[in-house]
């Protein structure tokens, strides 16, 4: 008997008991759907985070307290604003550094309030990040020096809390302090799902008073060129520990930030992956068991075909390629919807997913593999059964 | 065609060994019809198995067209059975869920045939029983007796030196019992294949040229032989 011939006999089989056939399969679809959909998922997280690192400019370095890795505790900053001009001496450019420091608080314009970040900042910010104003003026070395209270949103603060109206120059309430709005920032967009066009920046001196603090979240410096950001990290951090020896600081760049992230999405993937291929191999457990009741259930069948001149090897082959295609048939009809739902999960959702070539074509060995694994056994019992035996079983 | 001497058969059965076959000889010659006969557990259904390749003996020589059973295979029996044996068993034994087409191409499958040429003999073997009209149909769309010509087109379809018949008109009324034995009279009429019947009804064990009867495992009587080994 030739192996096409097995696949002919084995499909006849297989067909005969469609439903035992179809629910067999189910645990395999289930499996490889699942591996193949949250391998998409997890795919289309980390290349959103890959290109994130390619748009971004990579000359930028943040100073943070402590160490900055997986599972280290976040520590309380002592940073303070006088650091920025330690770093800017070594730097050699007041203008590449800036300071910041973040809060959670309502801001308010008459009826209309939202939550928002408020965010203080040095003059520098701009020119760091790359920010520039749409409308109105970029928060000022004065601003700064003389504590002002004025603040510049970001596009989407700008639309909830005024709508239409032009805020320049108008009024708002910012974790209960009166501020002026002397700007509108560009829209910028989100990253990981955070828009930065939500947040109101005012002077981080007017910022300190308001949050009743002198500490500051993390200094970020724009190096002059992206080769020497390498050099530079070592120098900066060195300058901190000279200031406030026995303490840690990092010194981090974006895509850094971004690895790590990428690195933590990957662990992810890997782990629902293995969770997903776990029910692949429970469904390969199910389907060894239906071979198991269908050798039992045929060994007159068996017994019959070995009185007719079928070997041992024709039995065992055709047993497993009965197990093998309700593995690979479940594995292909499991792609079909894994692919089908990661298609339809980056079209509707704003989850991204990307469909690689490697999972879907796992997937299915994996499965085949499955099928030939777990149909040996009964493909060997049925293969050995004693003709005379099995002819007389009822 | 057949040869067998002093064929010994023994059953595990617990710690004892249980004798099936102790010590049989006979031959079946090409072109013979051959009835088994005796009482149920008398050892004839071991017998067929073990003439038929199904089986081997515990002790003794078989030799099949030739070829002693003992220095065979699994898989050259298999072979040996495919080329030279029909079985005919008295449950039909049809593959429920295929054609009659089908079921009688089957020993064909392990002879790595073409399927158009195996539907085409599984047609000839099909007609020879008078069943050209119910090709396609499943096994549960044909009457017993249709069931058991298409079992007997079956064996015949490798175009066999020896068809065993087990029981073949156990699960038969008369009428259809008679056509079942009327084609295996004339398979070996008119086409001089050897018939060995296993039957416990002298009807239809008349049907054979030559009688042998076996009790507890021996022969007791043996047409061909002109004598009874009890009486000697």
């Amino acid at each position: 008997m030739t192996v096409l011939e097995g696949f002919r006999v084995a499909l006849e089989a297989l067909r005969a008991n469609r439903l035992r056939s179809l629910l067999t399969m189910l645990g395999v679809i289930i499996g490889v759907a699942a591996v193949v959909l949250l391998v998409g998922i997890g795919g289309g997280a980390k290349q959103e985070v890959t290109s994130q690192v390619e748009g971004l400019g990579s000359n930028l370095v943040i100073v943070v307290p402590g160490k900055f890795e997986l599972g280290s505790a976040p520590t309380v900053s002592r940073l303070q604003l006088d650091d920025v001009d330690a770093i800017a001496r070594v730097v050699g450019d007041p203008n590449a550094v800036t300071a910041s420091v973040t809060s959670g608080e309502v801001a308010r314009n008459g009826t209309r309030e939202m939550f928002t970040s408020m965010v203080g900042v040095t003059e520098t910010m701009t020119t760091v990040f790359d920010r520039p104003v749409a409308r109105g003026q970029a928060i000022s070395a004065t601003d700064v020096d003389t504590r002002r209270r004025v603040a510049v949103l970001g596009s989407e603060a700008a639309e909830e809390l005024f709508g239409d109206v032009d805020p320049i120059g108008r009024q708002l309430t910012l974790a209960g302090v009166r501020l002026r709005v002397i700007g509108v920032y560009a829209e910028r967009g989100s990253a990981f799902g955070v828009s930065r066009d939500g947040e109101i920046h005012v002077p981080v001196t007017t910022a300190h008073r308001i949050l009743g603090t002198e500490r500051v979240d993390a200094l970020v410096v724009k190096a002059p060129s992206s080769d020497r950001v390498e050099e530079l990290r070592p120098k900066l951090e060195q300058a901190l520990v000279d200031r406030y020896p026995g303490e840690e600081f990092s010194a981090v760049t974006q895509s850094q930030i971004l690895g790590t992230i990428g690195k933590i999405l990957g662990l992810l993937t890997l782990v629902l992956a293995a969770i997903a291929a776990i029910s692949l191999l429970v469904g390969g457990v199910g389907v060894s068991n239906i071979m198991l009741v269908s050798v039992r259930e045929r060994t007159r069948e068996i017994g019959l075909r070995k009185a007719l001149g079928a070997r041992q090897r024709d039995v065992l082959l055709q047993f497993l390629i009965e197990a093998v295609m309700l593995t690979a048939v479940g594995g292909i009809i499991g792609i079909t919807i894994g692919v089908g739902g990661s298609l339809l999960i980056d079209t509707f959702s704003p989850v991204p997913a990307v469909i690689t070539w490697w999972s879907p074509a796992m997937a299915f060995a994996v499965s085949a593999g499955v099928g030939v694994f777990f149909g040996v056994a009964p493909a060997r019992r049925a293969a050995r059964l004693d003709p005379v035996v099995a002819l007389r079983t009822d | 065609m057949i040869e067998a001497v002093d064929l010994e058969r023994t059953y595990k059965l617990g710690d004892s060994d249980v004798g099936a076959l102790r010590g049989v000889s006979l031959s079946v010659a090409a072109g013979d019809y051959v009835a088994i006969t005796g009482p149920s557990g008398s050892g004839k259904s071991t017998l067929m198995h073990v003439l038929g390749a199904l089986d081997r003996p515990t002790a003794g020589l078989v030799r099949i067209d030739g070829r002693d059973v003992n220095t065979l295979s699994d898989g050259d029996l298999a072979e040996l059975r495919n080329a030279t044996i029909g079985f005919v068993f008295q449950s039909f034994a049809l593959l429920a869920r295929t054609s009659a087409v089908d079921n009688v191409a089957m020993p064909l499958l392990y002879r790595g045939m073409r399927k158009s040429a195996r539907r085409k003999l599984a047609v000839e073997a099909l007609e020879k029983v008078g069943l050209a009209h119910r090709l396609d149909h499943r096994p549960n769309q044909l009457s017993g007796g249709e069931q058991q010509r298409v079992a007997i087109a079956r064996a015949l379809v490798g175009d066999p030196k020896v068809v065993f018949a087990d029981e073949p008109t156990g699960n038969l009324d008369t009428r259809n019992g008679e056509e079942v034995m009327k084609l295996l009279g004339a398979l070996n009429a008119d086409a001089g294949v050897a018939i060995v019947l296993v039957t416990h009804e002298p009807d239809i064990a008349a049907h054979a040229s030559r009688q042998i009867q076996i009790r507890d495992g021996r022969i007791a009587f043996d047409s061909a032989a002109g004598r009874d080994p009890a009486a000697a």
